[in-house]
Formats: structure tokens, sequence, C-alpha cells
């Protein structure tokens, strides 16, 4: 995380784009080269029909640079939209993590008892680790990180942010 | 993919026949390019056609300049073609150059074969990977069957909204195989997505024509945008000033949008613009910014810009909006289409200016315009560069002249000293400030232009960079007149060291140089030295006179500075005069040296 983000508000930013080659190129080269920062970055397709993918970048600047990077990610040639989630009205934000947490002990059943308060389902166990699966806003799955830190947290695997607008208007 | 055998009454054409079709159906005449072991198959498909001339170059930067020379001479987009690998990194300059100044090109580069991509195959590059940041738009051709949907498209792209460099990136099985192509209806040819703006927002521009006609003191400053947008734009530009009586300004790449000669025009503005021109850009109420874009070199120090004006904005580039300084109205549009819709407003509305606020104005302006920022002093000794390109004007103001330059002092001198009253008269490396941008730009105006005369004003060091560019205006037999300011250094470079770097001159002095005379001969050309002001109308004329392509090798005063000058890190009205005394001049601060 940059010193920028520390300061400047976050902004989740949809883009819908021509599924053809390179797009995601395009996009992340976009941001290095103008020196925007990227926080998470999701990308799938999710009209496999009229192929088209959708691209959630959760970045952050100042109203001017998001201004900017908006308008830049419209120059692209294979963009179709861009939507700013944060500043067009309530979105809904999902992240999943996997987590790996080596435990035994008290620790093994504390971690049990975290997972049961965030709604985390294990996925995964053995003898002395469990993966969990946790599911919600980025927030969310911090906090749950940060708890099992003291209980044996071994790995984590986040799918950065994927949202939506609230409402019956679709993108 | 390769058969022969296909449905439907279009016959099947190899890749690279269906490439020189579609070329031919874009009204493509003129390509300019160096063949390769992976463009072979295209070069074969040239040879057998005689509706499209080739133009080859002597390095594949040349033919992007070239092209870019073409472009900008003609309006309509440049064609270049290369190999892959060396060819295609060869051209990326030309393309980044084209890319900043917004210059329509489509630049096909050969490619190996699909099956080796990614093999490190010999001349093999990721030219895809490679030009996406430096082009508007990037394909690779992966099946013969939309060879020509690409290429129609890649036309579209390049030439509409915010020009630019589209590159078409040709696997050599690609040309070799067999596919089916249909010519289509160009006229209503639209993209998928990409929708560039056309028209502003009517009540946008009913708010700008009303903040214009109460404006005290405003001023247009207008871009390339309008040498982009066609004589058409330009022609409005004039009416509307003509109407409003408005002082103008033009950036580099805006000149000759406007005529220089008509009493409204101030002059370039920027780092080395007119006293004038940006004292009434700091000091104006409303700024009307037209196919401009704020470029560090006009706005000085982003927070000391034009700090009491309203600012109206019109660009087909969205981007451009509020990138560096915010602008209370903006209008996205092509800027013809912009004035053509200000001026219906204007007439309609039965607006007009504020006179007698308009005539304290120009009251200023002249106060300024008095300071004569740009005289100079012609001793009898040694040629003063501005006297060169004053004389240079002078004696071809009457010709149908087109210019080039190369980057650098000489640049600076040219856009200040030589006169233009008409777009697409002058072609110059302006956002990327590529040296060595002005011979083989001169190759590819003289190419549109066989009969006009085409003058590339030249440094020595610039010169250099693309001196074997000279062997392609040798094969075309292209009159080119290259007038070198020879002042022996790479002079901006030297200017800054003096002012900035407490004159340590490192490496910036132009060591061992040809006998251009000698270099010109030895090309089969003319060469000619001037060093005498007495002699320099004289030798000009003998240069104009003289057929075929004359290098003239002008010896002017080594130690010369390009001003006005406004220093990186000062304000655009914080200017370093010629005859300033030192004690007048802005101080570079440490946090300016930093900046270019």
């Amino acid at each position: 995380m940059s010193e920028l983000s520390k300061i400047a508000p976050k902004h989740t930013i949809a883009v819908l784009v021509d599924n053809e080659p390179g797009v995601l190129a395009r996009v992340v080269g976009l941001f290095s080269g103008r020196g925007y920062n990227i926080e998470s970055l999701t990308v799938a397709e999710v009209d496999a029909g009229r192929d088209r993918s959708r691209i959630n970048i959760v970045t952050s600047g100042n109203e001017m640079i998001i201004d900017q990077i908006r308008a830049q990610l419209e120059r692209l040639i294979p963009v179709c939209r861009v939507v700013d989630l944060t500043e067009d009205g309530p979105s809904v934000e999902r992240e999943l993590a996997l987590v790996k947490v080596v435990a035994q002990g008290e620790n093994r059943i504390e971690a049990l008892r975290v997972a049961d308060i965030f709604r985390a389902r294990a996925v995964d166990s053995t003898l002395n680790s469990f993966v969990f699966e946790v599911t919600g806003d980025s927030g969310k799955i911090n906090a749950f990180i940060d708890l099992m830190q003291p209980l044996g947290l071994a790995e984590i695997s986040r799918t950065g942010v994927v949202a939506i607008a609230r409402g019956a208007d679709a993108m | 993919m390769s058969g022969t055998e296909r449905n439907g009454d279009t016959a099947t054409l190899s890749g690279a026949e269906i490439l020189i079709r579609a070329l031919t159906d874009q009204g493509v005449e003129v390509i300019f390019g160096y063949p390769g072991g992976a463009v072979l198959p295209i070069y074969d498909a040239l040879f057998a056609q005689n509706s499209i001339r080739h133009i080859l170059v002597r390095q594949e930067g040349g033919a992007v300049h070239a092209a870019e020379g073409y472009a900008r001479a003609t309006g309509k987009p440049g064609v270049v073609l290369v190999t892959s690998g060396p060819g295609a990194t060869n051209a990326v300059t030309g393309l980044t150059d084209a890319m900043m100044d917004s210059i329509p090109i489509v630049c096909l580069t050969g490619q190996v074969a699909s099956h080796l991509i990614g093999n490190d195959a010999f001349q093999e590059a990721d030219t895809i990977g490679i030009t996406r940041p430096c082009t508007k738009h990037n394909y690779l051709v992966q099946d013969t069957d939309e060879m020509g949907r690409i290429v129609h498209e890649a036309f579209y792209v390049a030439t509409n909204g915010r020009p630019g460099p589209v590159v078409i990136d040709l696997p050599k099985d690609i040309c070799v195989n067999q596919g089916r192509y249909e010519k289509p209806d160009l006229a209503n040819l639209r993209h998928k997505t990409y929708r560039p703006p056309t028209v502003g927002k009517a009540e946008s521009v009913a708010a700008a024509v009303e903040m214009m006609a109460r404006a005290k003191r405003p001023i247009f400053y207008t871009g390339g945008g309008l040498i982009n947008s066609g004589p058409e734009a330009c022609a409005r530009l004039q009416e509307l000033v003509r109407l409003t009586g408005f002082p103008i300004t033009n950036t580099l790449m805006g000149l000759g949008a406007y005529p220089a000669s008509d009493e409204r025009f101030l002059g370039m503005l920027g780092m080395h613009g007119t006293y004038e021109a940006n004292n009434a850009m700091h000091d104006c109420d409303v700024m009307i910014c037209l196919g401009a874009r704020f470029d560090d070199r006009i706005t000085g120090r982003l927070d000391a810009f034009s700090p009491s004006s309203k600012k109206i904005h019109v660009d087909v580039d969205p981007s451009s909006i509020n990138k560096n300084i915010r602008v209370d109205l903006p209008i996205i549009g092509d800027v013809g289409r912009v004035l053509e819709q200000m001026l219906a407003c204007w007439k309609d509305g039965g607006y007009t200016p504020d006179e007698a606020a308009l005539r304290d104005w120009w009251t200023t302006i002249q106060k300024w315009r008095s300071r004569d920022c740009l005289a100079f002093t012609q001793g009898p000794d040694i040629i003063k560069p501005q006297y060169a390109v004053q004389r240079l004007y002078e004696l071809t103001k009457d010709l149908d002249t087109y210019i080039t330059t190369e980057v650098g002092q000489h640049q600076m001198w040219a856009a200040q000293f030589y006169k233009f009253e008409k777009p697409n008269r002058w072609m110059t490396s302006g956002g990327l400030g590529t040296m060595g941008y002005g011979l083989p730009a001169a190759v590819g105006v003289q190419i549109a232009h066989p009969n006009s005369l085409v003058v590339d004003i030249s440094g020595e060091a610039s010169f250099m960079m693309n001196v074997q560019e000279l062997s392609t205006a040798m094969q075309y037999k292209l009159p080119l007149k290259i007038f070198i300011l020879n002042n022996r250094w790479m002079g901006m470079v030297r200017q800054w060291q003096q002012l900035m770097h407490g004159s340590r001159f490192s490496e910036t002095y132009s060591e061992a140089l040809p006998d251009f005379v000698k270099l010109a001969e030895c090309f089969g050309a003319t060469g000619m030295v001037i060093e005498q002001p007495s002699e320099l109308d004289a030798s000009i004329r003998k240069m104009l006179d003289t057929d075929g392509l004359v290098i003239a090798d002008v010896r002017v005063a080594q130690e010369e500075n390009c001003f006005p000058m406004v220093p990186s890190g000062a304000a655009h009205n914080e200017m370093i005069l010629g005859d300033d005394g030192a004690a007048e001049r802005p101080k570079v601060t440490g946090e300016g040296m930093a900046l270019v």
C-alpha cells in the first residue's frame, strides 16, 4: 500500500471491457504508467455471449485523480463502460479469503470459535491445521485475519473486491 | 486455416493481398517502410500492384516520422510498414511522438509466424506489449479472415476522436494464408464500442458564449486540436476571433491555425512564448482554450497559472479536462464542430463583446507588445540564428512553403520568427521533443507535396540523429532545403546548463562534426556554407534556386540563447527576457532544477 492510499479516499471502480486478448494488460499498464494505485483488482468474464468482462478495481486518490482515472479508462478502445461505485451511490462489496491456520490445543479451539463468529467455514482440516473460507467486505476479512494472527495464521489467499451497485439499475 | 474452399461468392486471397486491398480501399496512396523477413509476403503483394507507392526509408524510425510529416501536411493518416523485432522497436520513438502530438498513423509491423510467438524466435519482439502504452490502440491479427475488418477498424480508430497511432501486428503465416475480404461500407463504419465525441453539449456552448460576451480581459488559447480538426475549424476560429475582437495565442502545435500576420495574434505562448502572450494568459479573466491541453510548457508553475480567470476548455478527449488545470466550463467535442456551435450561438443570440473593456485590455496588451520581447541585435560579423530564420521567412513567405524542424533552440526560433498564415504548413515534434524528427518529416511532406518548397530548419546536432534519411531523399529526388542553424552546440541543453547548472557544459559540444558541404556532395546533393550576415540573403536565394536537395550550413552565433524563457519551476509570467539585467531575472529554484 502506498503513502497516497493512507490519506486519499478509496474508490471502487467497475470497468466493463470487450473480452479481447490483452485488455487486462491495457488497464493494468494504464495504472502503472500513470502512477495510479491499485489496491485490489478482480477480473472475470460476466457475459460470455456478448464477450464482456468486468474488472473491479479498488484505487485511491483525490477527486482530480479519480476523475482522471475514469477518463483515462474510458479512453481505452476496448473499454465499454466505467462506473465509480463509491461515487455513484450505494453499492455492495464482497471479498472472499481462504485463510490457513496451523494450531494445536487451545489455539485450535479458539480459531474455530472465531471462525464461527465470522461465519467462516472450515473447508479443509488436518489434525494441526484448518483452511477457513470467509466472505464479507474487506474490513470484515481484515478483522478475521487480525484475530487469526496470534492463533497460528500461516497463509492467506484473497480474491480482491467484487462490487455491484444497489438497486434495480444495471451497468 | 489455409484452405481455399470457402462458401460464398467472395474470392479467397492471401492475407497480404487482403491487406493491400483494404489499404487501397482506404485510399492509401503512400506507405513509408523498410522490408525484412517477416514482411516479405506483404512486400511481394506490394510488388504486384501499382496503386500504392512505397517509399523506402533508411531506418524504421525515419519511416514513422516521414508518415507523421505526411499526415500533418495533408490531414490524411500516414501509413508505415516495418518488419518484426528491430523493425518494430525502431518504430517506437515515432509512435510515441505521434501519440504525444495526436498524429493519425497506421503502422503495420511484421511478426514471426503465429506458432513461433513467445519462443524467442529470430527477430521476434513482443510488439503488442511494447507498443501498448505508445499507441492509441494496437491489434494482433490472429485470423486471415479478420485482416480486412481490423485494417478498416484501425484507420477508424487512428483518425476519429483524438487522432493517434495504431499498430497492426501481422504474423507471417497470417499474411501467407488464404482468407476472405469484402469491402465494407466505409462511410457508415462504426466501432463496436468506441464512440468518439462530436458536437458539444448545447447548454455548455451557450454558457461559454455567455461568458465570452461578458468578458473584460478574454483570450483565445488554441492548440494542435485545431490543425487536427481541419482547415474548416481554423476558418471558423478566424471568424470567431473577428466577431469577438479577442486576442489569440497559439501553442507550438497550433501554429498556423490562425494567421500570424493578424494584429489580434499575440504570437506563441509558453516556455519560449512572447511576453505579451504569456502576460495576457496570466492576467485574463476569461480563457477560451480550444484544442490545447494545458501542457507543462504552457502553464509553468501550476499554482501560479492564470490565477484570476474563468477557463473554458474545448477538447475531444475527456481525459484532457482537469488533468493539469481545473477548468470552469469543459466542453467535450470536436473543436471544429464546437466552434460552429459557438458561432451560431453568438450570432443567433445577438451577442456583442464588451467593447469598452476590450479597448482597455488591448491597451494593456499593446504595452506588453511594445516591450518587443523578440528583439535581437544583428551585428556585422556573425549571423544571429534569429536573423537567419527571419530572412528565411521573408524570402520564402510568398512561396508555397512547408517548414519542418528538429528539436531545440532552432525549433523555438523557427516558432518565434517564422510566421504561419495557414494550417498544415508547420511540422514539428512538440510533446515528445524528438531530435531527428525534421529530416524524415520533410521527406514525408515533400512526397505529399512534390512541387512545394519544403524546408527543414535544423540544428547540427539534431540533423545528425537521422542523417541517413538523406539517402531516402536522394532516391526519390526530393528537393529538400535543409537549413542548419549550426552553432556547434546542443544549443538548448547548453542554454539550460548555462542558466541552471552554473555554465558547466557537460557533453553538449558538437564535437567532430562532418563537413556538411562534403556530406551533401557525397550523397549527390548540393552543400553550402553561409557565414556572413551580409551574404545571408543572397545565399538563401541561391539555396532556393538550386535544383535538388541542398544543405545550407549556416554558421550562427554560438552562445546565443533563446528568449523569452519561462525557467522551469517559475510562473508563466516570470520570463527571462533577452536583454534583461540579471537582477530582473526570476530565480531558478532547487525545485525547478528537478523539473525538465
